[in-house]
């Protein structure tokens, strides 16, 4: 039998060899998660994914302060975040169905009540002159850590993006969305949002008319052909062209903007008006 | 009372002395201090995420204290033999179980001063306000809320033989309470007979720990609770607490001590 320190040492000399021989390879194995970029992606691989959708809502909760249905009231009614509806991501549906809780079901219920946020508010922004942040400032972590999780989902950025307008941080609504193409660079919603940053902060007309032009490209390449288009987004571009393009003088571009948009527009009389408008002269 | 406050004093000094409060309460300050850290979007004034998670790491770490340290008293005194000389003083089975129930819920009254102190501290750091009164009613509550656990923890530990079967089931149960329990009535209506019934029976009957967490008032600087629902909601704590504790009375006026 040999001593227990020659055994010992004996172990550590295999171990250290057997260390050298696989760090390498593992270094190089296409699995290893040691390459991905990013403390989450490390630790949680692709399963991330899963829980960025959870912090998206969290940050839905922190705008109704706290006010929100739960799974078992959700199951009763599919509904939009109302933090996207705001930031023109997703199509308004407005304010019907915010009751979740309805009536008090017995008295624990009712009692209950008063220990949780039941009534249905919003963060206020603040539009005191010269107070920048505003209490919205609340959703943020969430939404950047929702596009942590996952890159991927675009509503992360341009919903983050455009609460970081409403605070006039164009400079950090900026970095993010650009961030965001890099993971995403085809993404029509994202050139689109960081066009509204250059058009509302520096006033930089040539920029967001390029990246409004880049995302209607994008759309087209990407949504024209499917079975339900994106129309909603294609109607938000085309607005702002219009306007642009109105502002600078090019009514022939802006016609051929709003003629577009007439074509999924759930009004097209009223944009068929507007475009006679303009063609008699009447901005 | 002298005898069961003589009880209480020992049990106190035996969480001054165990190092589960100081590694929870580290824990808890590096975690929130480590977030606290995280630069998001250059904004300094962003508070509620932290608020939450603080709140959290502290909800979770009183529930680990309150258990974890009345889990053991009974078991321990039964173990190490100290009960028979204990018992022989005289102290009756029932003042040792209120006095084991009182040491254990004003050790645990110690930490959760020092934990929302530390909360304090952090949110007025950022936020520049000191809500006393709604800070006042979560510590009650949430002291409340440790008392009927630390009750129904003193009847596991009479009733199962280990502590950390005591321990695990008492967790699971009121992780279970916390989560679902304001729901159940809601989804025993839409269930058919004779599972509506169990299950409202069941919603009716628990201690509904759920409303002593006004954690969301906290963190989005909601008003605090009416005082008249407040002291209603003491008064229902204090109800399960005596329920509970009348109960491990009850069994371990009959348990034998060997």
């Amino acid at each position: 039998m040999p001593s227990p320190g020659l055994s010992l040492a004996c172990l550590f000399t295999f171990c250290f060899t057997l260390a050298t021989f696989l760090l390498p390879w593992f270094q190089h194995w296409s699995g290893s998660r040691s390459q991905q970029a990013g403390f989450l992606a490390t630790v949680m691989g692709d399963s991330r994914r899963l829980f960025a959708n959870h912090f998206l809502v969290k940050a839905d909760v922190y705008f109704h302060r706290g006010y929100y249905p739960s799974i078992f009231d959700q199951a009763k009614e599919a509904h939009s975040l109302h933090i996207a509806e705001d930031a023109g991501a997703v199509e308004e549906k407005g304010e019907e169905g915010t009751d979740y809780l309805g009536q008090p079901k017995d008295w624990i219920d009712r009692f209950g009540r008063n220990f949780y946020p039941s009534r249905h508010s919003h963060l206020e922004h603040d539009d005191t002159p010269g107070k920048s942040t505003g209490p919205e400032r609340e959703i943020l972590p969430w939404l950047k850590l929702s596009a942590s999780l996952d890159p991927q989902k675009v509503e992360s950025y341009t919903v983050a993006a455009y609460w970081l307008r409403q605070m006039n941080n164009y400079e950090e609504a900026e970095n993010f969305l650009r961030e965001g193409l890099r993971a995403n660079p085809n993404s029509y919603e994202i050139l689109f949002e960081l066009g509204r940053v250059y058009a509302e902060g520096p006033k930089d007309t040539r920029m967001a008319r390029n990246l409004w032009e880049l995302a209607l490209r994008r759309w087209n390449e990407q949504e024209a052909n499917k079975p339900e288009p994106n129309n909603f987004m294609l109607s938000q571009i085309c607005t702002y062209l219009v306007e642009l393009e109105l502002k600078e003088g090019n009514l022939a571009k802006a016609v051929s903007y709003l003629e577009t948009m007439k074509k999924v527009s759930p009004n097209p009389d009223a944009v068929q008006k507007r475009i006679e408008e303009i063609k008699q002269g009447k901005n | 009372m002298n005898v069961i406050w003589a009880i209480a004093t020992v049990v106190i000094k035996e969480l001054l002395r165990r190092k589960d409060f100081y590694v929870l309460f580290i824990l808890t300050a590096l975690i929130t201090l480590m977030m606290g850290s995280i630069n998001l979007f250059d904004d300094r004034n962003i508070v509620r995420y932290l608020k939450e998670i603080c709140l959290l790491l502290v909800w979770i770490s009183s529930l680990v204290i309150a258990i974890s340290t009345t889990a053991r008293q009974i078991p321990a005194e039964r173990e190490q033999r100290t009960i028979f000389p204990l018992l022989a003083k005289p102290v009756s089975r029932g003042q040792l179980i209120t006095g084991k129930f009182l040491g254990c819920w004003l050790a645990c009254g110690i930490a959760l001063v020092v934990f929302y102190l530390f909360f304090g501290l952090i949110s007025a750091s950022r936020e520049h306000e000191w809500p006393v009164a709604n800070y006042f009613q979560a510590v009650v509550l949430h002291w409340c809320a440790l008392g009927i656990l630390i009750a129904v923890t003193l009847l596991g530990s009479i009733v199962f033989a280990a502590p950390s079967s005591n321990g695990t089931i008492v967790f699971v149960i009121a992780a279970g309470i916390f989560t679902i329990a304001r729901h159940l009535h809601k989804v025993a209506l839409s269930m058919a007979e004779p599972a509506r019934t169990i299950v409202s029976a069941i919603y009716f009957t628990i201690p509904h720990l759920e409303l002593f967490d006004v954690r969301d008032l906290i963190i989005h600087n909601l008003p605090p609770v009416p005082w008249l629902i407040w002291v209603t909601a003491l008064f229902y704590a204090a109800a399960y607490t005596a329920l509970f504790l009348l109960a491990a009375w009850l069994m371990f006026r009959r348990r034998a001590l060997n």
